[in-house]
C-alpha cells in the first residue's frame, strides 16, 4: 500500500496540484506566470466561447463513444459465439493496431481520405467521374479517427462479461418461450452492461481530451477542448488559463468515472442478487 | 585564449563533468548550445566551426518560437547560448532582458549584411539580434489547375466556386491575423478592439471555404493537387515549387508583413564570445549562402545573395526578390498585452462553424 500512494503522490497529487495552483495566477504579459492570485482564469472558463468549446467537444466524444460502443459490443458479441480455441486469435487482431503508434495510425486515415487518397482512388477505378467527395477535414473525419482509435477498448470492455455469460442463462429464457431478441435484450444485455459502461466511459475520457485527432484529421477547423488546452501552453504561452481549462477537464472526466464507478457497483450488488435469487 | 588552452579546457571540464552528462545526457558546460529550428542550417555547421574556430557546439531544436520563449522564460535563459528566434520573440526576449547586447566588434561579418538588414525597425542598429533569414507571406498556388492567378487576398478570403473547399490558411495566429488585416487594409499589428473584430468576422466567413488550417504540410497539398492555393511563406512555397514547376507564388496587390528570423545571444550565456564566434560564423558569405540555397530562403547577406547561381534564381523567382522591395512591408512586431486579445480572437475563429 504505502509504495502505492507514494506513486501516486508524486507521479499524480503533485503534478496535479502544481497545475491547479497555476491556474489561481495571472499570466505575464510575455508568458511566464505574474504571481498575482486572481479568479480571472476559471471566470473565463465558462465563457460562452469557451464553454461552447467544452460542449462541441462532449457532443463529438459522445458520438464517438455511441458508434464505438455499438460497433464494439457486436464485435465482442461475435467473437464471444466463436469457438473457445479461436477466440484468443480474433481479440489478438483486435488489439493488433494497438501496436503500432497512435500518430501513424492517425496519419493512415489522412491516406485513405485525403480528396487524392485512396478511397477516392477506388471510386474512380469503380469507374466515378465526379468531384471526390470531400472526406477528410470534417467532422466525420475526427469522429472515425477516435472512434478506431478507441475501438479495441470497447471490445475487450464488452468481451470481459459476455465470455463469463452463463450460457445456460440464455438457454432457460429460450426454453421459457422467449424470442432470441427478448433473450438478448431482457437477459444478456442487463448482464453486461457494466462491460459497455466501462467501454463507454473509456472512449469519451480519453475522447474528450483528445488533441492528436482534431488537430490531423480535422485540419485545425474542429477544436476540441484539448487542442485549447495545447495552444494555451503552447501557442498562447497563457499558463493559468490553460491550467485552468485542464483542470475543468480534468473534473469532467473525474465526474463521469465516478457515475460509472457508482454504476457498477450498484449493478454488481444487482447481479449478485440474481444470482443469489437463482440459487435459493 | 589560444584553441590549445580552450582545447584543454574543455577536456578537463569533460572529464569532470563526464558521469554527469552521461548519466543527465546533458551537453557539457563548455559547449556552445544553440538552440534552432530542425534542418535550419547545415547539418555539418556545427563540424566545420569547430574546425575553424576549435569551439565545440551542441544544437538543440525546437518546433516553434512559442515552444523555444516558454523554456527561455522558465529558465531565464540559461543553458543556452544561441538561439534562432523569429524578431517578434526576440523583441520579446530583450524586453524581459533576457538578451546580451551584439558586440559588433567581435562579428566582423556583420559588414556583409545588406545596409537594410541594420535598419529593421524591430531593432534599428543590430544592438540585440542578427537577422539571418528574412521574405514574405503571400499566396502560393497551382497555375495549371487554376483558372486566373490571384492577385489578392480577397482571393483567398472570398475565394471563387473552383477554389471554395481548395484552400488553406496558416493557423499561426499572427499570419492568420495578417491575411484579414492585409486585406482590410490595416496594419498587421492591428490592436483596435473595432477593427480586430472586422478582421475576425472576415476570417470565419473564409473559414467556411477552407480545406484546413495548415502550417507544415501545405506545400504538400498543392503538390498532389489536394489543395488549389494556400497561404504560404515564400521560402515554403519553394519547396512546392522544387516538387512541381506548375505551383507559383505571389504577393497580393495588399501587400505582405516582412518577417525576420534571427540570432539572439543569451545574457545568462556563459560562452558570450564563442556565441558571437558563432554568429560571425554563420554569417560569413559562404555558411550563410548554404542557408539560401538549401532551404531555399532568401538571406540579408549581399555577398551571399550574390553568389546564387542564375538557375537557382530562375527556378525560384521569388529569392531574386529587390531587398528594396521586401523591407517596403511592415514587420510584424510585439503586440504586448493585445497578444491576449489575438489569441482569443484565433481561438473564436476555429471555434466558429
Amino acid at each position: 500500500m504505502a509504495p502505492a500512494l507514494v506513486w501516486l503522490t508524486a507521479l499524480m497529487v503533485v503534478p496535479c496540484a502544481l497545475v491547479l495552483a497555476l491556474a489561481f495566477f495571472r499570466r505575464g504579459i510575455y508568458g511566464g506566470i505574474d504571481y498575482t492570485f486572481t479568479l480571472e482564469n476559471f471566470g473565463l472558463v465558462v465563457d460562452p466561447l469557451y464553454a461552447g468549446i467544452f460542449l462541441k467537444s462532449a457532443r463529438i466524444a459522445g458520438t464517438a463513444t455511441i458508434i464505438a460502443v455499438v460497433i464494439g459490443y457486436a464485435a465482442a458479441y461475435a467473437i464471444s459465439a466463436a469457438p473457445r480455441r479461436l477466440q484468443p486469435v480474433f481479440l489478438f487482431f483486435a488489439v493488433l493496431p494497438f501496436w503500432s503508434n497512435y500518430l501513424i495510425r492517425t496519419y493512415a486515415w489522412i491516406v485513405l481520405l485525403n480528396r487524392e487518397g485512396l478511397v477516392t482512388q477506388l471510386l474512380r477505378w469503380l469507374g466515378y467521374t465526379g468531384e471526390p467527395p470531400s472526406m477528410l477535414y470534417t467532422e466525420g473525419a475526427v469522429i472515425a479517427g477516435l472512434v478506431y482509435n478507441y475501438l479495441p477498448f470497447v471490445i475487450l470492455a464488452c468481451y470481459a462479461p459476455l465470455s463469463r455469460l452463463n450460457p445456460e442463462l440464455a438457454e432457460a429464457s429460450r426454453d421459457l418461450g422467449a424470442s432470441a431478441a427478448t433473450t438478448f435484450r431482457r437477459v444478456i444485455l442487463p448482464l453486461t452492461v457494466p462491460g459497455i459502461a466501462a467501454g463507454a466511459v473509456f472512449v469519451f475520457v480519453l475522447s474528450i481530451g483528445n488533441f492528436v485527432t482534431p488537430a490531423l484529421l480535422g485540419g485545425g477547423r474542429f477544436q476540441m477542448i484539448g487542442n485549447l488546452v495545447y495552444d494555451q501552453f503552447l501557442t498562447a504561452n497563457d499558463w493559468p488559463f490553460g491550467a485552468a481549462l485542464a483542470m475543468a477537464l480534468i473534473a469532467i472526466m473525474l465526474l463521469v468515472l465516478m457515475a460509472q464507478a457508482m454504476f457498477a457497483d450498484r449493478a454488481a450488488g444487482r447481479a449478485a442478487e440474481a444470482t443469489g435469487g437463482a440459487d435459493g | 585564449m589560444t584553441a590549445t588552452a580552450l582545447r584543454y579546457r574543455s577536456l578537463r571540464t569533460s572529464s569532470i563533468a563526464l558521469g554527469l552528462a552521461l548519466a543527465l545526457s546533458l551537453p557539457a558546460a563548455a559547449d556552445l548550445v544553440i538552440s534552432n529550428w530542425d534542418g535550419y542550417m547545415a547539418p555539418d555547421a556545427m563540424t566545420a566551426f569547430k574546425a575553424e574556430t576549435g569551439v565545440a557546439g551542441e544544437v538543440v531544436v525546437h518546433a516553434t518560437n512559442e515552444e523555444i520563449m516558454g523554456k527561455l522564460v522558465a529558465s531565464g535563459g540559461k543553458g543556452y547560448d544561441v538561439v534562432f528566434v523569429s524578431s517578434p520573440f526576440a523583441e520579446v526576449l530583450n524586453k524581459l532582458g533576457l538578451t546580451e547586447p551584439i558586440d559588433h566588434a567581435k562579428i566582423p561579418n556583420l559588414a556583409n549584411l545588406y545596409p537594410e538588414a541594420t535598419r529593421l525597425p524591430h531593432d534599428v542598429g543590430n544592438a540585440f539580434s542578427v537577422p539571418y533569414t528574412w521574405g514574405t507571406t503571400g499566396l502560393c498556388y497551382r497555375s495549371d489547375l487554376m483558372k486566373a492567378a490571384p492577385t489578392s487576398w480577397n482571393d483567398l478570403l472570398a475565394p471563387s466556386d473552383e477554389l471554395k473547399g481548395k484552400t488553406t490558411m496558416l493557423a499561426t495566429d499572427r499570419w492568420l491575423l495578417a491575411a484579414g488585416q492585409l486585406d482590410k487594409g490595416f496594419s498587421v499589428n492591428e490592436t483596435d478592439p473595432a477593427k480586430l473584430a472586422e478582421v475576425k468576422d472576415l476570417l470565419i466567413s473564409a473559414k467556411k471555404t477552407l480545406l484546413a488550417y495548415d502550417d507544415t504540410t501545405f506545400y504538400s497539398k498543392l503538390v498532389s493537387g489536394e489543395a488549389l492555393m494556400v497561404q504560404a511563406w515564400d521560402g515554403w512555397c519553394n519547396y512546392g515549387i522544387a516538387e512541381k514547376p506548375e505551383i507559383k507564388y505571389v504577393i497580393p496587390k495588399e501587400g505582405s508583413d516582412l518577417w525576420v528570423d534571427t540570432m539572439v545571444v543569451m545574457k545568462a550565456s556563459q560562452n558570450k564570445d564563442a556565441a558571437f564566434k558563432f554568429i560571425n560564423f554563420m554569417l560569413d558569405a559562404k555558411n550563410h549562402a548554404w542557408a539560401a540555397q538549401n532551404i531555399d530562403y532568401k538571406v540579408p547577406n549581399k555577398p551571399a545573395m550574390e553568389s546564387l547561381p542564375a538557375d537557382f534564381l530562375a527556378k525560384f523567382p521569388n529569392m531574386a526578390m529587390p531587398v528594396a522591395d521586401l523591407v517596403k512591408f511592415e514587420q510584424l512586431r510585439d503586440v504586448g498585452e493585445a497578444q491576449r486579445d489575438y489569441a482569443k480572437i484565433v481561438s473564436e475563429i476555429k471555434a466558429a462553424q
